[in-house]
């Protein structure tokens, strides 16, 4: 469903990405792991329309929409959970997931949904998003995302500074929406959290996709390998 | 002097500069850009009405109808092909714009109406005025506080209650988070001045209605519309309306004392909130 081809990404003079081409197909979950700075986020980004690739083909749903703005991603489909979850402070908590519905994309999810999927949300529904837990903020980070009903989904290092515990909750609901149909795109520092979580993995070394691969394929050797570089 | 009759007319004016601030406020909470032209837009309105009254023969309220609109467009149009330009993240160039769009305005106004002051003509409604004991409270008057409170009301369900609301604040938090859940910024911020500048066309009106304008008035009234905005606390709705009354009260209580005090009295307060509360009275509880 997603392809791209021989992609380089640059900020300004620096080039973030090398000539890297992954594709994804529909239902897949796909892990991409790497260093700081490897490009994962970068990659991220320009999947979601917040950066255009110099050169290279994007491929969604069979059209190329490189150097489309972001705002018509997510109206075609694509949903990205912010490194950082980012929601909108002076909203609360309610406002930021129906913010996520603005597109009005048709779809099985609806706030009571979200509201089912992470109950300890529903109480502080009418709190400001910046006066929740971290753990709580990444739950609406997510659910604003699901909001838009995406066919992909595209999450940011969504485990990075919280507690193991809401880790494992947050990564079960990542299976659940998995198994819903909807495509993932998730990127770890962890790489045991996002090889198991994968049907796939790639991993980025300075902008270049150094390994890629179904994680019981992979060697731990090979993987540390790709992932340092040494 | 009548304190309470000081204070009930300083109400009512501070109506006047409640709408004056409110659509400065918004377009900066959404897109932070200071609007250098607003008080000339106001004066703008004003001619606009003066205008459809002369060729269609209605009442200056009812011009209400073709400004409003006309000014939406214009602002939407103004930002899509112009200021949207300017939004490079660097506060310099929408505040040039601005700056040479009002010279432009004053000019365009001069050369086309002269620099004499007019004023619109609603008829009797000018002068009736309510009596309450010892009270006067002007119609025209009441009626522009009672637009400012009506607008601010609608502009508060607006932005809390509606899809597009709830966009526009999303976006004064982070406008590149905003993009990726579909939203149009660069949309966003063409509806945002056009609904300020719509703002901004009931309040030339009201003005124009209440007093003679000219077309040089405009930076005067940008001035006002600051002052209420720094005595009210940017962003704050509610605040605005308290803003103005409060700059409203004190320009009247100035002029009682002595005709010449009544701008000297507005800056004097909003000086001294400026060097207490340098949020104004009612700051938002995040800093811009």
């Amino acid at each position: 469903m997603l392809k791209l081809q021989k992609i380089d990404l640059y900020y300004g003079q620096f080039q973030a990405l090398f000539d890297v081409s992954i594709s994804v197909e529909q239902g897949e979950t796909l892990a991409i792991i790497g260093a700081n700075g490897a490009g994962k986020t970068s990659l991220l980004r320009l999947i979601a329309g917040a950066h255009s690739a110099g050169s290279g083909e994007i491929l969604f749903k069979g059209e190329e929409v490189n150097k489309r703005p972001a705002y018509e991603m997510a109206k075609l489909g694509i949903a990205l959970v912010p490194e950082g979850r980012m929601l909108f402070p002076s909203l609360t908590v309610e406002e930021n997931l129906l913010v996520g519905n603005y597109v009005r994309r048709p779809g099985p999810w609806k706030l009571n949904d979200i509201y089912k999927l992470f109950p300890s949300l529903h109480e502080r529904r009418k709190n400001p998003s910046s006066n929740i837990s971290g753990g709580q903020q990444q739950m609406v980070a997510i659910g604003r995302a699901l909001m838009s009903n995406p066919n992909l989904i595209l999450l940011d290092e969504i485990s990075l500074g919280l507690a193991p515990l809401i880790i494992e909750e947050i990564y079960r609901v990542v299976k659940q929406i998995s198994a819903l149909g909807t495509t993932v795109i998730l990127v770890e520092q962890d790489v045991r959290r996002g090889m198991n979580a994968a049907d796939r993995v790639y991993c980025l070394l300075e902008g270049k996709i150094s390994l890629t691969g179904r994680p019981s394929e992979l060697s731990m050797e090979e993987v540390s390998q790709a992932y340092f570089g040494v | 002097m009548d304190w309470l009759n000081a204070i009930v007319q300083g109400i009512l004016l501070g109506g006047l500069y409640a709408l004056y601030g409110t659509g400065l406020s918004l377009i900066f909470g959404v897109m932070r850009i200071v609007n250098l032209a607003h008080g000339d837009f106001i004066v703008l309105a004003a001619y606009l009405s003066l205008v459809v009254t002369q060729i269609a023969g209605l009442s200056p309220f009812a011009t209400i109808l073709a400004v409003v609109p006309l000014l939406f467009v214009f602002g939407y149009v103004l930002q899509k092909t112009v200021l949207n330009r300017a939004l490079t993240g660097n506060l310099l160039p929408p505040v040039v714009i601005t700056f040479g769009i009002s010279i432009i305005l004053q000019n365009a106004l001069q050369l086309i109406f002269s620099p004499n002051s007019q004023g619109l003509d609603a008829g009797s409604l000018e002068t009736a005025s309510i009596q309450l004991g010892r009270l006067n409270i002007g119609w025209v008057p009441f009626i522009t506080l009672i637009t400012a409170i009506v607008v601010l009301a609608i502009l508060q369900l607006f932005l809390t209650r509606t899809a597009l609301g709830r966009a526009f604040r999303a976006t004064s938090d982070n406008p590149g988070i905003a993009e990726l859940m579909g939203i149009n910024s660069r949309q966003i911020y063409g509806i945002a001045l056009g609904l300020s500048l719509a703002i901004v066309a009931l309040a030339g009106i009201l003005l124009g209605i209440r007093t003679n304008f000219a077309p040089a008035e405009g930076p005067a009234r940008l001035l006002f519309a600051f002052e209420t905005v720094i005595i009210g606390g940017l962003g704050n709705l509610w605040g605005t309306l308290i803003g103005g009354i409060i700059l409203g009260i004190a320009q009247v209580i100035g002029a009682s004392f002595n005709p010449g005090w009544f701008q000297l009295a507005g800056h004097v307060v909003t000086l001294l909130v400026l060097a207490f509360l340098p949020s104004g009275l009612f700051p938002r509880t995040r800093e811009l």
